[in-house]
């Protein structure tokens, strides 16, 4: 697969970030969504600089007219799209289930299930129609064990895992592939937020048999190995990115 | 390509199947490789041919991993040539047998521990000395490890040991920076697989599979290339389901 075409939500900052500049340097055309215009459109300039036909699309993938016409216009752009990398992620509210509320239940759950959702939903249409493609959907290593104070975070990320490996099986026939990559600690904004003090990330990264945080470009290799003809037999797996993290 | 440029590396079970890719991908990868084999010498001869045309680095090993000595004598010729640096270990050699728990002698048993398990183990122990900072151990795992497939009770149980090794010796030699990780294929068409050799066993393949083809140890070979890459560099205690979304 030679310069595919590869769409990424959550694409401004952090892991998204790193993805589409390890893309781009694989002279893939890359797309980044995202809300916030200015940040995207600099992000863009620096993608042409490595030599990417980059775009960017304001999109909010809560809203399904957003995730619909994110698609389509990558369409559009460059007719097709071979791997899309659903990103696009918040940390939410810390805190105990006593504390937590409906409205905090889908400030998480909308970003990080139904966006997921949204997004595939259309991205399959897409890929469908050309017969061939690759989806990976970010989730986290909280997506397969547990974490006190974090149970709406990890029940997202749980529930992407779960819908990664349903819907491998269903587009399977279509020619797509559909995975999942669990990043650990991962040195990001996101992280500083969750952890909140300098302590609680301490105490993650003593959980790194590698014995420190990652980066967003260690994450970013293993997504583009993942989305790349070298994984053509690796479908509904969840490929963990973390420094040894789900091992110990 | 190149990305293993310097690398030394040893493949056990090189001859054939699925090693044989193996150690191929690793040679076009630009490392040097160490071409094990128990019995088939011929073919061993043979990838050593095959990648010194193609202007690699290789030589064979000879070794019975069967004896209880079998890992220390081959680990013993290959720190003679590689010196005090292994770059990569895939500890691939591995045998079947298909038996009826009724029907599964003590000798098979033992035997199928002893080259499946055993002996990665040991194999592990005896080159830590060469296994450096950057250095990684790659085994062969399969879906039999953690899905019932056939009559493999005593082989499945060889693979189980194998993906507790990969967790634990992931969390014990993380500190000193050297990552263990894992490919698990499901059914491969090599000679050892008998599910390939009858209608019946491909049906019941591509059954279990969402990618309805049968794979072949190429589709296997690229996943070992990037674990023992610098690709990933930040992936260790994985198991790699390359079984193209068995049981799912």
């Amino acid at each position: 697969m030679n310069n595919p075409v590869v769409l990424i939500t959550g694409g401004l900052t952090g892991i998204g970030r790193a993805a589409a500049v390890a893309f781009a340097r694989k002279g893939a055309k890359v797309v980044v969504a995202g809300r916030r215009d200015e940040v995207g459109k600099a992000l863009v300039k620096e993608l042409r600089s490595l030599g990417s036909e980059a775009e960017f699309i304001n999109a909010d993938v809560r809203k399904e007219d957003d995730v619909r016409a994110m698609v389509d216009k990558t369409v559009a752009r460059f007719g097709r799209l071979d791997v899309a990398v659903n990103n696009a992620a918040t940390e939410g509210d810390r805190g105990l289930i006593t504390d937590q509320t409906p409205e905090s239940f889908a400030a998480t759950f909308e970003t990080n299930v139904l966006g997921v959702v949204l997004s595939m939903k259309h991205e399959v249409r897409a890929m469908q129609a050309q017969g061939s493609g690759s989806i990976i959907n970010i989730s986290s290593t909280y997506g397969h064990e547990g974490a006190a104070g974090a149970s709406l975070y990890v029940g997202a990320k749980h529930a992407v895992e779960g819908i990664t490996k349903s819907v491998a099986l269903e587009v399977a026939k279509s020619g797509i592939r559909v995975n999942a990559v669990a990043p650990g600690p991962t040195d990001t904004g996101m992280l500083t937020r969750f952890t909140e003090t300098a302590e609680n990330k301490a105490v993650l990264m003593r959980q790194v048999p590698l014995g420190r945080l990652g980066l967003s470009e260690e994450v970013a290799d293993g997504i583009v190995f993942i989305g790349s003809d070298e994984a053509r037999f690796i479908t509904g797996h969840v490929l963990n990115v973390d420094g040894g993290h789900s091992a110990n | 390509m190149n990305k293993l440029n310097g690398k030394t590396a040893l493949v056990t079970g090189a001859s054939r199947g699925i090693g044989r890719a193996i150690a191929l991908a690793l040679a076009q990868g630009g490392a040097q490789v160490l071409v094990h084999y128990n019995s088939n010498e011929k073919e061993a001869d043979a990838v050593v041919a095959e990648i010194r045309k193609d202007g690699g680095k290789a030589q064979k090993v000879g070794a019975d991993l069967r004896k209880p000595d079998g890992a220390h004598t081959l680990a013993k010729q290959v720190r003679a040539i590689v010196g005090d640096r292994l770059d990569i270990l895939v500890a691939n050699a591995g045998i079947s047998k298909s038996a009826t728990i009724e029907d599964t002698t003590v000798e098979d048993f033992d035997n199928l521990f002893a080259v499946n398990a055993r002996a990665p183990f040991f194999l592990v122990q005896q080159l830590l000395p060469a296994l450096c900072k950057g250095s990684n151990i790659i085994f062969t795992s399969s879906l039999a490890a953690r899905a019932s497939v056939g009559t493999l009770y005593a082989y499945a149980a060889t693979k189980g040991a194998v993906d507790t090794l990969v967790t634990h010796f992931a969390a014990a030699l993380g500190p000193r920076g050297i990552r263990v990780n894992a490919v698990a294929p499901g059914v491969v068409e090599t000679e050892m697989s008998n599910f390939t050799k009858t209608e019946a066993g491909r049906e019941v393949t591509l059954g279990m599979q969402a990618l309805k083809r049968m794979a072949q140890p190429d589709d296997i070979a690229p996943v070992v290339a990037f674990l023992a890459s610098d690709d990933a560099r930040w992936v260790t205690g994985e198991s790699i389901h390359v079984d193209g979304g068995s049981k799912l």
